[in-house]
C-alpha cells in the first residue's frame, strides 16, 4: 500500500484546527448517535429496519427534489421521510402488507432521487453527499435544525415509551388493556422519519441503517434488559457517530465508510459476547422445563 | 358479574350468534366451546369492547363494558416471544401492572413488590430474571397468566391459553387460572377447542355452533343429543374416562380469525 492510500484514510495532521471546525458536526453527530441508538431499540422490536431503508430513499428523493428546485435540502428530507412513514404507517399495519408496500416505495423513491440528481447542474459533491453523507457540508443552522429533531424524537420516545413498548411486545394484550395501539404505530412511524430524515442528511440514505439498526441490534445480542438494552444502543451509536467524524476529518474521504466500519466492528463483538452468553444462558434453563 | 344479554353479532352479512344470554357470576368458570368460526373469538374481542354488538347488550358489573376496562384480564393465544425480545420475565408481569401508563418506568419499590408478589404466587421465581426469549412456552404462558392477574381483574378472558403447550405445561396454567378464581372470586370465560384440561373445573359451558349456542352445566351440554341438536346432525359425545371428546362436527366455511 502507498502512503498515499493510507493518508487519504487516515490524516491527523492540523488535527486541533480541524476539530475546531467541525465541532457543530461532532455534536450532531453525537446527538444523532444517541436518539438513533434509542429509536433502533424499537426499530428491532417491531420488525421494521425494511421499513427505515424503504423510509430514507424516499426521504432522498424529497432532498434530491428540494436540491433541484434550490429549496432547502433538510426540508426536502423531510417531506419525503414523513410522506413515506405515513403511507407505510397507514397501510402496512400487518407485516406482509408493511413489505410489499416498502418494495414498491423504496424504488420508487430511489429512482426519483436519481432523477432529481440527474437533473441538478450544480456541483457533484453535493450529488453524492445525500446518498452516501456530507455532515461535513452542512451548514451551521441546518445543523440546529438536526439536532432540534433529534431532541423532538427523544421527547416524544420517552412519552411514550411503556405503551410503546407493550404494543411492540404484545399488541394484542395491550389493545385489551386500553393502549392505544394505532395512534402508537403511527406516531412511531412520524418519529421514524424524523429520525431517517437527519439520519439521510449525516451520513446517507443508503446507509441509514447503519445508524438506526446496527447499534440496536448489538445491544440486543448481549443483554435482554429493558434498561441496559437502550443504554448500550445508545452508546454504540454514539460511538460509531462521533468516532467516524473524528476519524474522517483528517482524510479526504466521506465520514460514512468510518461510521460504518465502527457500527459493524462494535457488532461483531457483540455477536460473540452474545454467543457466550447464550451459552451459559441455556445451562441456567434447561432444568427449568422443557420447550412447548 | 357479567351479563350477556340478547346479544347478537353478525359477520359478513352471517349471525355468528344471536339471542345469546350469559350471566356469569363472581367464581364462575365459563368455557367457551365451538368449531372453527362460531365466534368464539369475537365473542371476547365483544366482552373487551373492541367489537360492537348489531343488537344486544353485555354489562359488567352492571355497566356496558368498554375499551381497556382494568377490570378484565385478558390471556391471548399463546404467541412464542422471540430470542431476540429485550424483555425479562418480570418485565413482561409489570406490563400488566403499568404498561398502558406513558412515559418511561421509573424503578419504585411498591411495583417492584407487588411484580415479586405476582411472579410467585405463578411460580416463576426460578426464571423471572432470565431473558423472556430463552424460555419455554409454558413458563411464558405462566408469565402471562401473572400479567393479567397483575391489575387484580374481576373478570380473566382466556383465549385457547393452553394450545400448543404440553400436557404438563396445561395442567400447570390452567391450575394457575383456577386457584385465581378460588382465591379471589375472579369469574373466567376459558375459550378453547379441548375442554379436558379443565373439564374439572369447569362450572359452565358455553357450546357455540353455526350461530346457535347452548349453555349449561358440563354434564348437561356434552351430551350426543344435546350438541347433536345444536349443530342440527348427528355428532358424537364419546366419554372415555375422565375425558370427553365431541366426534363428527361439521366445519364450517367461514373463520373468523380472517375478519377478526
Amino acid at each position: 500500500m502507498s502512503p498515499d492510500f493510507w493518508g487519504s484514510i487516515f490524516d491527523f495532521s492540523d488535527y486541533g484546527q480541524l476539530l475546531g471546525l467541525v465541532r457543530n458536526s461532532i455534536i450532531a453527530g453525537a446527538v444523532l448517535g444517541i436518539v438513533g441508538g434509542l429509536v433502533g431499540v424499537f426499530v428491532m422490536q417491531r420488525d421494521m429496519a425494511f421499513a427505515v431503508h424503504g423510509i430514507s430513499e424516499l426521504s432522498f428523493a424529497g432532498a434530491a427534489a428540494a436540491l433541484l428546485f434550490g429549496a432547502n435540502v433538510v426540508a426536502g428530507s423531510l417531506v419525503g421521510s414523513l410522506l413515506a412513514a405515513t403511507i407505510i404507517g397507514v397501510l402496512g399495519s400487518r407485516a406482509r402488507d408493511r413489505n410489499s408496500i416498502i418494495g414498491v416505495l423504496m424504488p420508487f423513491g430511489l429512482g426519483l432521487g436519481i432523477l432529481f440528481l440527474a437533473l441538478y447542474p450544480g456541483r457533484s459533491g453535493n450529488r453524492f453527499g445525500l446518498l452516501t453523507g456530507q455532515i461535513l457540508s452542512v451548514d451551521v443552522p441546518q445543523l440546529g435544525t438536526l439536532i432540534g429533531i433529534c431532541l423532538v424524537v427523544l421527547v416524544v420516545l420517552l412519552v411514550i415509551w411503556r405503551p410503546l413498548v407493550f404494543d411492540s411486545i404484545d399488541p394484542d394484550v395491550a389493545i385489551a388493556r386500553g393502549v392505544p395501539t394505532r395512534t402508537l404505530s403511527i406516531v412511531f412511524m412520524i418519529v421514524l422519519g424524523l429520525m431517517v430524515a437527519v439520519s439521510v442528511q449525516i451520513i446517507g440514505a443508503l446507509l441509514v441503517l447503519a445508524l438506526l439498526v446496527t447499534p440496536a441490534a448489538a445491544a440486543l445480542r448481549v443483554s435482554s434488559s429493558p434498561v441496559v438494552v437502550p443504554l448500550l444502543a445508545m452508546l454504540f451509536g454514539f460511538v460509531s457517530a462521533v468516532g467516524g467524524i473524528l476519524l474522517a476529518i483528517g482524510g479526504s474521504l466521506p465520514i460514512s465508510p468510518y461510521v460504518t466500519t465502527i457500527s459493524f466492528l462494535i457488532y461483531l463483538g457483540c455477536r460473540i459476547a452474545g454467543r457466550i452468553r447464550g451459552r451459559t444462558l441455556r445451562r441456567r434453563v434447561v432444568p427449568a422445563g422443557v420447550a412447548a | 358479574m357479567l351479563d350477556i344479554r340478547q346479544a347478537r353479532l353478525t359477520l359478513g352479512g352471517r349471525d355468528l350468534w344471536s339471542g345469546l344470554d350469559l350471566a356469569v357470576a363472581p367464581g364462575e368458570f365459563v368455557a367457551v366451546l365451538g368449531a372453527n368460526g362460531s365466534g368464539q373469538t369475537s365473542l371476547l374481542r365483544a366482552i373487551l369492547g373492541q367489537l360492537p354488538l348489531d343488537s344486544g347488550e353485555i354489562l359488567l358489573g352492571g355497566r356496558p363494558v368498554r375499551h381497556g376496562d382494568r377490570e378484565i384480564g385478558y390471556i391471548p393465544q399463546q404467541r412464542i416471544l422471540p430470542a431476540g425480545t429485550a424483555l425479562r420475565g418480570r418485565d413482561l408481569v409489570a406490563l400488566g401492572l403499568d404498561g398502558h401508563r406513558w412515559g418511561i418506568p421509573w424503578p419504585s419499590r411498591a411495583a417492584r413488590d407487588r411484580v415479586d408478589e405476582i411472579i410467585e404466587s405463578i411460580g416463576a421465581t426460578s426464571y423471572a430474571d432470565l431473558p423472556i426469549g430463552v424460555l419455554s412456552g409454558g413458563e411464558q404462558q405462566r408469565l402471562r397468566v401473572g400479567q393479567a392477574l397483575a391489575s387484580n381483574p374481576s373478570l380473566l378472558l382466556c383465549d385457547e391459553p393452553l394450545s400448543s403447550l404440553d400436557l404438563q405445561h396445561q395442567r400447570g396454567v390452567a391450575e394457575l387460572i383456577d386457584t385465581r378464581l378460588h382465591d379471589s372470586g375472579t369469574a373466567v370465560v376459558f375459550v378453547t377447542h379441548d375442554i379436558n384440561p379443565v373439564l374439572d373445573m369447569v362450572d359452565t359451558v358455553l357450546y357455540l355452533a353455526g350461530g346457535r349456542f347452548t349453555a349449561g352445566p358440563p354434564e348437561e351440554v356434552l351430551r350426543t343429543e344435546v350438541l347433536s341438536e345444536l349443530y342440527g346432525t348427528p355428532v358424537d359425545v364419546i366419554h372415555s374416562g375422565d375425558r370427553v371428546f365431541v366426534a363428527g362436527v361439521p366445519e364450517f366455511s367461514h373463520h373468523e380469525g380472517d375478519a377478526a
